[in-house]
């Protein structure tokens, strides 16, 4: 995600367990409202969240996450980045697909939670972890 | 060197101003309504940034210079001043400053020199006032496109329960968006169980459209009502056929009239013709 | 420890959702809406999600379980009082929550259940036994 942004608020968030979701989500609204996101952006944004930390959970044994207010050269928005050191994914195309699923659950939902955001990065190699990056700008 | 020689112009600031004003004029960059005290404020914080010896437009030292510029740009622009009449307006501040270098700088390296530093400083000021102006120009584009979105999709009550959204236009993923919220947000105000999509104004119904009618139709089960999709032209359904596109199971209806009057029977609602009693 | 009350209504059971469902949570709470479907023979479900601001895969997933769920032991799930942003979201994400019927509010979700239950109940009319609680 290589532009011109200027952070202007950021903390990072140790997530390692199932009770650390909703605090986190709960920031997130946070940033979310104070750049002024509309409700149906808001939500967008925190369902997206909910769905990152949860595979950072499952798939990545636990892991940070860092959201930041951020600013380009039209608008505001809120930027999260989630990082594990779990196994990684073996094959991103195959994850971003779809329908691709692992395990008994809807998979990694990766493909339904990169709709609900404006930008979306995924970094991963096996044995090395997942970095999901992704930004919600204030109009969508 | 090069810093005495601009070290002239902060000497004969006022003999600056003077030949900038009537190269202004000149030059038709100035309607005779600029603020005297904005090109002197401009002057003097540019001249002293100049001062700090640093040639390099990006540095601190021009900060404050750079932002009386950006508000002085944005408002000759609303007051209807082109691009070019702005980018103007510093190219005359350049040739008065040239001019008064020539003057007093006899030495034609040290002059070259010092004529080369303000140009690369003004000539970036100028590009700002371009972007400036750019910036406005993007603002209110979107600002007329939400109101765009805001009016083009109303969503009317025709019945007790019964909403009308007729699409006038195409469906794009962010007028869809638009869609979605006014109309879950009117079936909750109205209490509505069924909503007619009239799509007799959309031009052309693509797979991507068919998909955001679709997404439309999914959002207004979610909620527990359910659509009626009316106005399909022959064209359409032709096309939809061809593509392969497939309504799953929503009901269609030709006419929005047809429509309301499939939404009557399934709320168990008739219409009958009164009787005039002898 | 948290639970999710369930409330009796007649023949129907009222699910009000209030806060965020965790993984335990959840599981306690399809577990007792089971026990409580067979404790009461409900033949319906009316679950309250208007005050659920997010409703994220695994949320969606719950509900799909406890549609199915009750569905087996023969009664009808009804989701009322989704929020306009998470029916949008929802779409967006392509959750299709199989196997859920939705309705407005608890009003016109109860409606829906004993419209439901009227329709099967002349179906069966033969067969109609007076329901029997323990």
């Amino acid at each position: 995600m290589k532009m011109n942004l200027i952070v202007s608020n950021r903390e990072t968030v140790a997530v390692t367990r199932e009770q650390d979701v909703v605090p986190l989500r709960n920031r997130v609204r946070d940033y979310g409202a104070k750049i002024g996101m509309s409700i149906l952006n808001q939500t967008k944004l925190i369902t997206a969240t909910s769905e990152l930390v949860r595979n950072l959970l499952k798939y990545g044994g636990g892991g940070k996450v860092t959201i930041e207010e951020v600013k380009n050269a039209r608008e505001a928005g809120v930027r999260l980045i989630f990082a594990d050191s779990g196994p990684g994914i073996a094959d991103i195309s195959l994850a971003m697909r779809d329908g691709y699923s692992t395990g008994k659950s809807l998979g990694l939902g990766l493909p339904g939670t990169k709709r609900l955001v404006s930008e979306f990065e995924i970094e991963s190699a096996l044995g090395a972890g997942t970095v999901v990056t992704i930004i919600k700008w204030k109009n969508g | 060197m090069k810093k005495n020689t601009l070290g002239t112009l902060s000497a004969r600031k006022g003999e600056l101003l003077e030949k900038w004003t009537s190269l202004l004029v000149e030059n038709g960059a100035d309607d005779g309504q600029t603020e005297e005290g904005e090109s002197e404020e401009f002057a003097s914080l540019f001249l002293e940034a100049l001062d700090s010896g640093d040639f390099d437009p990006q540095a601190p030292a021009f900060d404050r210079v750079k932002e009386l510029l950006i508000g002085i740009a944005t408002s000759r622009g609303k007051r209807g001043f082109s691009p070019r009449e702005n980018a103007l307006y510093l190219f005359s501040f350049k040739q008065a400053a040239f001019h008064l270098l020539s003057e007093s700088e006899k030495d034609a390296g040290a002059l070259f020199r010092a004529n080369l530093h303000l140009s690369s400083v003004l000539d970036e000021m100028a590009i700002l006032t371009f972007e400036a102006f750019l910036k406005g120009r993007e603002e209110i584009i979107l600002r007329q496109t939400d109101e765009i979105n805001e009016i083009s999709t109303p969503v009317i009550k025709i019945w007790d329960g019964v909403v009308a959204l007729p699409i006038i236009g195409t469906l794009d993923s962010s007028r869809t968006q638009v869609v979605m919220e006014n109309l879950l947000q009117q079936i909750v105000e109205t209490e509505s169980s069924i909503a007619i999509l009239d799509i007799s104004g959309v031009p052309a119904v693509d797979s991507l459209v068919a998909q955001h009618l679709l997404k439309t139709v999914s959002a207004t089960r979610l909620m527990g009502a359910e659509c009626i999709i009316s106005g399909i032209r022959p064209e359409i359904a032709q096309t939809m056929v061809h593509l392969g596109i497939d309504l799953e199971g929503i009901i269609t209806k030709a006419t929005l009239a047809s429509a309301l009057q499939t939404a009557f029977a399934s709320m168990q609602l008739s219409v009958t013709r009164k009787v005039k009693m002898q | 420890m948290e639970r999710i009350p369930i409330l009796k209504m007649g023949e129907f059971l009222l699910v009000t959702i209030q806060v965020d469902l965790y993984d335990q949570l959840a599981e306690t709470l399809e577990t007792d809406l089971i026990h409580s479907i067979r404790k009461h023979s409900s033949r319906g479900v009316l679950i309250d999600i208007s005050a659920v601001s997010i409703i994220d895969s695994f949320m969606g997933r719950i509900l799909g379980n406890i549609a199915v769920m009750s569905r087996i032991m023969d009664a009808l799930t009804v989701v009322v009082g989704m929020q306009p942003a998470v029916a949008i979201t929802l779409v967006e994400l392509g959750l299709p929550l199989p196997g859920v019927i939705s309705a407005l509010n608890v009003e016109k979700g109860m409606e829906l259940l004993k419209a439901k239950m009227n329709t099967l109940y002349t179906d069966q009319s033969d067969e109609d036994e007076p329901d029997s609680l323990e």
